[in-house]
């Protein structure tokens, strides 16, 4: 029996339509009630919904064998975790957005706004540039239109947000999209199962 | 009926001494605590960031110590030493950020090299983890294979170091990403990206690997670790063994041979060591090591060490109960080899069975 830890939302969703391709459905996860747990005992497998940025956390506490998660939350948090497929959806970009007329002397202290705080650090600490990191929880947008920062370290994913609110992207620091993470002892004891699995999944993606 | 008094870590601690033992490895006690300056001269060999820091009677500034190795090599005298512990070390745990206090039992092989040190060690190893559990898999690695692939592709240490990380990460879709954006030539590209997909039982491993070892370093490293594998291979544990390149240890200290033991139902390893002759060189020491360290405390994830209840017998009594009576039951009970608690109430522990003696006097 495989654990799959899926991302809530519409992303999960698009990547259970996948799992069901490649041979591992579970057609209960499909009514509409509020269970959290499904399972195909016959496929040998057993879903659960979790916050996004838990997956990850399931997985590498093992309460998950593998799981689907951006690669945000993975380069954010970096979880001790295999990273086994690229599933190419979810795509997007971690970029660096400022106000139109912004210009980056570098004489002063650069104040970031971002969710990402560990990415905006490692970023800027590559670059030797010295910030001020302004942990927000959303509307991170915001931040540079009331001065609250200079810049904002945030996913774009068409940039229509950005531009309704007058913000352009000033560089990109990775991409991202959605992949398939394993805890690394279920590894050791499901190889084979695992294995299968990314094969099969792997198999459906261009 | 009885519940075992030990622990299941602390059963492991005394086997895996008896083990080590047997090997005519010595026990080695060391003081708690050393001069700050060791670790922090070799801050990147331990495990996890942080030290417990405080000053000695003359402002002198100590550290309660975070890893068991660097005190031994520090410490031990000889070119020759064979020697295990049973030690606290203090540091940072990964999950919850806090400084924990984690046992830990090891061993350390310093001085003779050669493919007989390697393979007791791993064997050692492989050993130790069958004491905590017969469901265990040991993954061990050669470095040298692993470093030599890494400089043939010519660039810099920064990137090789992007690279392990991957490796490390069983990621083949960012090597190959990062191989790209620096215009790697493909059969050196391959070649690394078969690094990350080759694991799995030693004789496979070694025949797809073959190829990719024909010359240099990677030849020389790839005969040691087929040397130390035919060992192993003759072993009652050889089907539990496999070979695996995610294991990397740091390669500014380790070279050669490392590993990394998993067992069924805790969720990271338990076990991780590896041959360090590069952190020797580092401390002025002239001879090669290797050892690993056994992480205690993640066995108490293990489902065995969860009981369903706390005493055997729980013994009511009251007021009215005649005090020699409950004596005598209570004595009677315990010889029996049960845990035995007379109380006036049940309170809220978990016991396997209850015996009243309310209201009676007399047997």
């Amino acid at each position: 029996m495989i654990n799959v830890a899926l991302p809530k939302g519409r992303l999960g969703e698009k990547v259970y339509a996948t799992f069901e391709r490649a041979g591992y459905e579970c057609p209960a996860i499909k009514e509409v009630n509020r269970k959290l747990v499904f399972e195909n005992a016959e496929k040998g497998v057993r879903y659960f919904w979790v916050k996004p940025s838990d997956v990850s956390i399931y997985v590498e506490r093992g309460a998950a064998d593998i799981g689907v998660c951006g690669k945000d939350i993975l380069a954010e948090y970096s979880p001790d975790v295999y990273e086994l497929l690229d599933l190419k959806t979810g795509v997007c970009r971690m970029a660096v957005a400022a106000k139109k007329d912004f210009y980056d002397d570098r004489a002063s202290t650069l104040k970031v706004a971002t969710k990402f705080v560990n990415i905006a650090k490692n970023y800027y600490a590559g670059k030797g540039r010295e910030i001020d990191v302004i942990h927000l929880n959303g509307s991170i947008e915001l931040a540079p239109i009331l001065g609250l920062s200079d810049v904002i370290v945030d996913i774009v994913e068409t940039g229509t947000t950005l531009k309704e609110n007058d913000l352009d992207v000033v560089e990109t620091i990775m991409p991202i999209s959605a992949r398939l993470i394993a805890n690394k002892a279920s590894f050791k004891f499901k190889t084979a199962e695992i294995e299968k699995l990314t094969e099969k999944v792997g198999a459906l993606i261009d | 009926m009885s519940q075992t008094i030990l622990k299941k870590e602390e059963k492991v601690a005394f086997a895996l001494r008896a083990l080590y033992r047997k090997y005519g490895y010595l026990p080695y006690n060391m003081s708690k605590f050393e001069p700050y300056d060791l670790y922090s001269s070799n801050k990147d060999f331990l495990v996890g960031d942080g030290v417990i820091t405080f000053n000695d009677a003359f402002g002198k500034l100590l550290a309660l110590k975070p890893d068991v190795t660097l005190s031994i090599i520090k410490n031990a005298g000889g070119e020759n030493c064979k020697v295990y512990y049973h030690e606290n070390v203090y540091r940072i745990s990964g999950a919850t950020k806090e400084f924990k206090e984690l046992m830990q039992v090891g061993l350390e092989r310093i001085g003779e090299k050669g493919v007989y040190a390697l393979y007791e060690t791993a064997y050692l190893a492989a050993a130790s983890l069958n004491e905590i559990s017969t469901d265990f898999v040991l993954d061990i690695s050669h470095l040298g294979i692993l470093s030599a692939t890494l400089e043939a592709l010519g660039e810099d240490a920064a990137f090789q170091k992007r690279i392990m990380q991957k490796i490390a990460e069983k990621n083949v879709h960012e090597t190959l990403a990062l191989c790209q954006s620096r215009n790697v030539d493909e059969e050196k590209t391959n070649a690394l990206l078969s690094l990350v997909k080759t694991y799995g039982d030693m004789q496979t491993v070694l025949k797809k690997l073959a190829p990719l070892c024909e010359s240099g370093k990677a030849k020389e490293a790839y005969e040691e670790l087929k040397a130390v594998c035919a060992l192993l291979e003759k072993t009652e544990y050889a089907n539990k063994i496999r070979i695996d390149f995610s294991v990397v240890n740091d390669m500014k200290y380790y070279n050669g041979l490392v590993f990394k033991g998993f067992v069924g139902g805790v969720c990271e390893g338990v076990l991780s060591g590896g041959q360090y002759d590069r952190l020797m060189a580092r401390m002025g020491r002239k001879t090669g090591a290797i050892g690993f360290a056994v992480y205690l405390d993640l066995l108490e994830n293990l489902q065995e060490n969860k009981r369903e209840y706390d005493i055997d017998l729980l013994v009511l009594y009251d007021d009215d109960t005649g005090p020699a009576l409950l004596a005598a039951t209570v004595e009677k009970a315990i010889g029996e080899g049960k845990s035995v608690s007379a109380q006036k109430e049940k309170g809220n522990l978990r016991f396997f069975e209850t015996l009243d003696l309310t209201g009676r006097k007399e047997i």
